[in-house]
């Protein structure tokens, strides 16, 4: 019994906080807009029976997606969130690997207080952080002011408000989780290892790349899945800091529940977005499995 | 009789639920709207206890009243959404024994917000404006010369006069229901035109100003007024007045003007409303009727800066608020001002799907 529970346990969590949750949303993606509480047709209650749970599921179809494919606005909005979440994804990575690498290769009685400033952002607010990018990034902001005040432009930069100002937002939110990673990967690098390669006629580059860099690829791939995910569907930060014409699927769906009122098609574009999430997080499950499985 | 542990227990039970049951209202209205020692003086006078929150979009609300179970008890929508609402069947009639303060209002503005809620049987109003154009009066004239139109929409649509604004910065409101009928007043054709040729035609003068416009935003545009950052903002009244004094009280040199345009500005009501399944209806009513009295609606104008729906307060508005024709426009300008009709759900996609063209070109 006790055995059968414990089994249960993550199976009861993943129906819990992800397929009721998805239920209900594919429920609303497949009815119809109504000027109603709550804003869709049809809707079924329990005390209904059964009869009615017959006309209910009947009365419900995928007008929504075929909708969804007759716009030319929504695939360019989920290619615009692919293209922006990668690229964000490249540029943490060129961040966050020298940062990890030299954490990693510090001397150890620093390697605590290093992590703990990697961690410390954490502590302040994300909305707040990411307002004082716009303090930095505005026209009279710190930097115009400090880059004009250098003599080294005479016209402001135009950085806020543009897709720029998107990349450096994701880059900066999500550099911890790129960073931890692909330190706790290259803090248990052996330094035998390095040694023997070094012995064996390999330069520092070359040792890098053919021992350091492989055993960190774990590291690495954990990483950018913890950004590329999250950076998809970012809204707050292109939002904030991007133009209007940041075209991101997060504020599309925004679009189609406050402005539109369509509960149904914001449905049916969450669904879709979790089938193209899926692609990525069954990959890095898989990545996850085949890295355990080495380890053993 | 001796006092046990187990009695001053079940006595502390007692007054924890006595606390609990005493009387709450729940008021749900816009950020930064009213004068906050009017929430004291509401507690002291009616020893109810009030429960204020904020929201900064009409949508984040509307969304709140669709869903249901949002737990309020007075909440603001603007007209065009609270009639929307009304229609869904979000609010309930007002009980207009339990407010006998409502003799105060103003007819001028109860006859336009009856367009919304039919005889004003649902809602009461709290404030109004106008929507309309901000400049940077020092920038804008080095720019277009000192006969620089800043009170006409010419200056925001006309592309020769954005092409050179361009430069240092204009916002546009990312409202579609706001800036659709200033391109149609632009155009010389109804406002509240809802029709597929108009909202082409809307699309072509916004269009041909596009370029030059750098942001699409609602509310940035205070502090970037305010701070120098751009030089005209297509806003509300209250927020470009907001820029202005914050402007002033930093003496950064920045001056800032609003203008109702001359060739018709877009006037809006927030309107109070009772959710239909608010908690405590009668509660509500008591609030309702202490924002109608005379002068509590007069700290709130006095504090925010807008014009208010109601008559008897004006004797008590200083002067900075009912003399400034900003605020209360003279009754020439009422007359140039117009007011338009909420968008149907297939109307209002065609209208949110042209307004992602306009803003991102796709």
């Amino acid at each position: 019994m006790r055995r059968a529970l414990l089994i249960a346990s993550p199976y009861l969590w993943l129906l819990a906080l992800f397929l009721v949750p998805f239920a209900i949303v594919l429920k609303i993606s497949l009815s119809d807009i109504a000027l109603a509480r709550p804003p869709y047709m049809p809707q079924w209650h329990p005390g209904d029976g059964l009869v009615a749970l017959g006309e209910f599921l009947g009365s419900l179809d995928f007008e929504n997606f075929v909708f969804l494919t007759q716009d030319d606005l929504y695939w360019k909005a989920y290619l615009s969130s692919l293209r922006i979440a990668l690229i964000s994804t490249a540029l943490t990575l060129l961040v966050g690997y020298p940062i990890a690498y030299g954490m990693a290769r510090a001397a150890p009685e620093w390697r605590p207080t290093l992590l703990m400033l990697v961690i410390l952002p954490f502590w302040t607010s994300f909305l707040i952080r990411v307002y004082s990018w716009m303090g930095i990034l505005s026209t009279e902001g710190v930097l115009n002011q400090f880059l004009t005040g250098l003599g080294l432009i005479s016209e402001p930069l135009q950085v806020l408000n543009t897709n720029t100002a998107v990349y450096i937002g994701i880059v900066y939110t999500y550099l911890p989780f790129m960073i931890l990673p692909i330190y706790s990967a290259l803090e248990k690098l052996d330094d035998a290892l390095l040694e023997a390669a070094e012995d064996l006629g390999c330069n520092r580059t070359e040792a890098f790349w053919l021992v350091t860099f492989p055993l960190s690829r774990t590291g690495i791939v954990a990483g950018c899945f913890l950004v590329f995910i999250p950076s998809l569907g970012e809204f707050v930060i292109p939002s904030l800091l991007g133009g209007s014409d940041t075209l991101m699927i997060g504020k599309i769906l925004w679009e189609e529940f406050f402005s539109n009122r369509d509960w149904p098609v914001a449905s049916a574009v969450a669904v879709i977005l979790l089938l193209i999430l899926i692609v990525p997080i069954v990959l890095f499950q898989r990545s996850e499995e085949k890295a355990r499985e080495a380890a053993k | 009789m001796k006092k046990t542990p187990f009695m001053s227990l079940a006595a502390s039970l007692a007054l924890a639920a006595g606390m609990a049951g005493a009387e709450e209202v729940r008021v749900y209205n816009w950020s930064d709207y009213i004068d906050e020692s009017l929430l004291e003086k509401f507690e002291q006078e009616t020893g109810i206890d009030l429960i204020y929150d904020v929201f900064d979009s009409n949508e984040v609300l509307e969304t709140k009243m669709l869903a249901g179970g949002s737990g309020y008890d007075v909440v603001v929508p603007t007209g065009t959404f609270l009639q929307r609402q009304i229609a869904a069947g979000a609010f309930q009639p007002l009980d207009k024994d339990q407010l006998p303060n409502i003799a105060n209002m103003w007819d001028v503005i109860e006859k336009r917000t009856a367009t919304y809620d039919e005889g004003n049987a649902y809602s009461i109003n709290y404030m109004w404006g106008t929507t309309g154009i901000g400049v940077n009066t020092g920038k804008v004239a080095e720019l277009l010369g000192d006969d620089a139109p800043i009170g006409s929409l010419a200056l925001v649509f006309d592309p020769a006069n954005m092409e050179k604004l361009a430069s240092c910065g204009v916002h546009f409101l990312d409202a579609p229901t706001e800036m659709i009928p200033a391109a149609l007043a632009y155009a010389g054709m109804d406002p509240d035109a809802k029709d597929e040729a108009a909202l082409a035609k809307a699309e072509e003068v916004i269009m041909a100003v596009r370029p030059h416009i750098q942001k699409f935003h609602s509310s940035e545009y205070i502090n970037a007024l305010a701070n120098g950052d751009i030089c005209v903002a297509f806003g509300w009244s209250g927020d470009i007045l907001q820029a202005r004094d914050r402007a002033a009280e930093a003496e950064n040199g920045v001056e800032i003007a609003y203008n109702a345009p001359s060739e018709g500005a877009l006037m809006w009501f927030d309107q109070m409303a009772i959710p239909v399944d608010a908690p405590n209806p009668a509660g509500a009513h008591v609030f309702l009727n202490f924002i109608m009295d005379a002068q509590n609606m007069a700290t709130a104008s006095n504090y925010v800066y807008y014009a208010n729906g109601n008559l008897a307060s004006q004797e008590f508005l200083i002067e900075d608020v009912i003399g400034d024709t900003a605020i209360y426009p003279d009754a020439a300008a009422l007359e140039n001002l117009y007011t338009v009709t909420p968008f149907g759900p297939r109307e209002q996609r065609t209208l949110t799907r042209l307004w992602t063209r306009i803003k991102s070109g796709t």
